[in-house]
């Protein structure tokens, strides 16, 4: 089915009796052309442009849990494109163009909403750090405004500007970034990837990956063997364990990242603020609830829960940027397992053994990345060929120090992220 | 709220007296070794879903290092013990070998 205004007005009219599932649960063939090992959002995207770009559609997603289980579910949706490194910047460039087309390619509301993301700084420093990011944003052709205070505060009038410690100097507006609806987006590119015949078998955990004479064979799983040409990794915080199967070590430190959400409120926060001295940002979602993460347990962890320590400080964080924030009541926080790499920049390459490919190392960007991300993968399995966009995550950088990609400028090891 | 006792001041206290400073362990190469080598030392990592090795540091107290045992699946914290080592001592495996039976990380079981 198509969604349009005329089939909303129908089923008005019909008492909603005419939707139907927009995806299949098939059972998982015995052999398949690509299997995809993860049914997250990147790996459903990547199902989708491998049908919709390739003309793909002999594929299997392999999920663990149900579509939208993992960290598409459960991160806190901002959008955006305003990296600086070359290989980062034309790569998030481009999943922000995919972004704004992303509705009517999908035919699926997946409520992106560019309402404008805000970089406070709070230092001399920190403005030219800034301004030489935006200069990047705009000769990557994004866009970027340098706020100062009195700007700052035409957007944002209720956070306090004269913080000690943190004083507001002004902010980088980035008009383009915003936020989406994250389990749409799982949903939209589920519906997209089974409607061009793509097999999204839930439930189903990958226990082994074959392997004879350096070229993969095919899969074992919970509901049994699937032989496949090619096996795409693509399992965001467990793809240590998923590549352990192939007898590989990852650059990849699994952590938690908290998440909060507050009760619904009425509109009170329009854009994305991101208070970055705190390690704390914000939206409101649609619904009214504000949603705010913070940083890192910083130890590893594969529980998708938190522990307090972070949660104080978040709470810290928040009333040190809005004080006004205080009246509101948390509803619920959760946590998401991040596949942490060394430089901070992701991965997507292929590997040692021939037909195995790996995507990983999203830290905790992932979200924004998925259209390009899916893109870029789906190139590389159908090609043999990286994505120009792309082309710099590779596996190797690690080894020959070539490449590597640390946009945070804190120094390019593990736990410095 | 993880508990940790540093093994080297004798004193017990939450998380936020210590910080982590990432895998145990790790065999370190340098000049001369291969690529493959010091990048094993320098990046990849274990990961596990379970038992893991790692440093700790009493940032909050003493000021030292020190090794702790713990479950990043549930994060129980096995045990903790001195830097001073090449591998986690016969009683933090044990201890992990009744909670946690057939565990092995890296060569240790």
């Amino acid at each position: 089915m198509r969604y349009n205004a005329w089939q909303i007005f129908k089923e008005a009219f019909t008492g909603q009796t005419g939707w139907k599932p927009v995806w299949r649960d098939p059972e998982p063939k015995k052999e398949y052309d690509i299997v995809l090992i993860g049914g997250g959002g990147h790996g459903l995207s990547t199902a989708y442009y491998l049908a919709k770009n390739h003309g793909l559609t002999n594929i299997a997603v392999l999920e663990k849990g149900y579509i939208g289980s993992g960290n598409i579910g459960r991160n806190t949706t901002i959008v955006r494109a305003n990296y600086f490194l070359p290989g980062n910047s034309e790569f998030y460039s481009h999943s922000l163009k995919l972004w704004e087309g992303l509705e009517s390619d999908l035919n699926y509301n997946v409520m992106h909403s560019q309402r404008g993301l805000i970089n406070l700084f709070h230092s001399d420093g920190q403005r030219d750090a800034f301004v030489r990011r935006g200069n990047a944003m705009i000769n990557q052709g994004d866009d970027a405004v340098l706020l100062d205070r009195d700007g700052v505060r035409q957007h944002l009038p209720y956070i306090d500007f004269d913080n000690v410690r943190f004083p507001v100097y002004g902010g980088l507006l980035h008009p383009r970034g915003g936020t989406a609806r994250h389990d749409a987006v799982a949903w939209g590119y589920a519906r997209g990837a089974d409607q061009r015949g793509v097999d999204l078998i839930q439930n189903c955990e990958v226990t082994g990956i074959d392997i004879s004479n350096g070229k993969v064979t095919g899969v074992q799983t919970s509901r049994g063997p699937i032989r496949a040409k090619k096996v795409a990794m693509v399992a965001a915080g467990r793809s240590g364990q998923v590549a352990a199967m192939a007898g590989m070590r990852l650059p990849i430190e699994s952590h938690v990242l908290q998440a909060f959400v507050t009760e619904g409120l009425k509109p009170v926060i329009d854009h994305v603020v991101s208070f970055g001295m705190g390690h704390f940002y914000i939206s409101q979602s649609d619904k009214g609830g504000l949603v705010f993460g913070g940083d890192l347990d910083f130890y590893s962890s594969y529980a998708q829960r938190g522990n307090l320590p972070m949660k104080e400080h978040v709470m810290e964080a928040a009333m040190t940027l809005m004080p006004m924030i205080g009246k509101a009541k948390v509803l619920r926080s959760w946590g998401g397992i991040m596949d942490m790499s060394p430089d901070g920049s992701p991965i997507i390459d292929r590997t040692h053994v021939d037909g195995l490919f790996v995507n990983c190392g999203w830290n905790y960007g992932g979200f924004k990345a998925v259209p390009a991300s899916g893109w870029a993968y789906a190139h590389l399995i159908a090609t043999g060929k990286p994505h120009d966009t792309a082309a710099r995550y590779r596996l190797d950088r690690f080894t020959t120090g070539r490449g590597i990609m640390d946009e945070e400028g804190t120094g390019s090891q593990h736990n410095l992220h | 709220m993880l508990t940790l006792t540093c093994p080297c001041c004798g004193v017990s206290g939450e998380e936020t007296e210590f910080h982590a400073g990432g895998e145990a362990h790790l065999k370190r190469y340098g000049p001369g070794s291969s690529d493959n080598d010091f990048e094993g030392y320098l990046f990849m990592r274990e990961n596990p879903k379970g038992v893991h090795f790692e440093r700790w540091r009493h940032v909050y107290g003493c000021g030292k290092w020190f090794l702790a045992a713990r479950c990043t699946a549930t994060l129980e914290v096995f045990g903790t013990y001195p830097a001073q080592t090449t591998e986690p001592p016969q009683d933090i495996k044990d201890k992990i070998t009744a909670k946690r039976p057939g565990w092995s990380w890296r060569d240790f079981a």
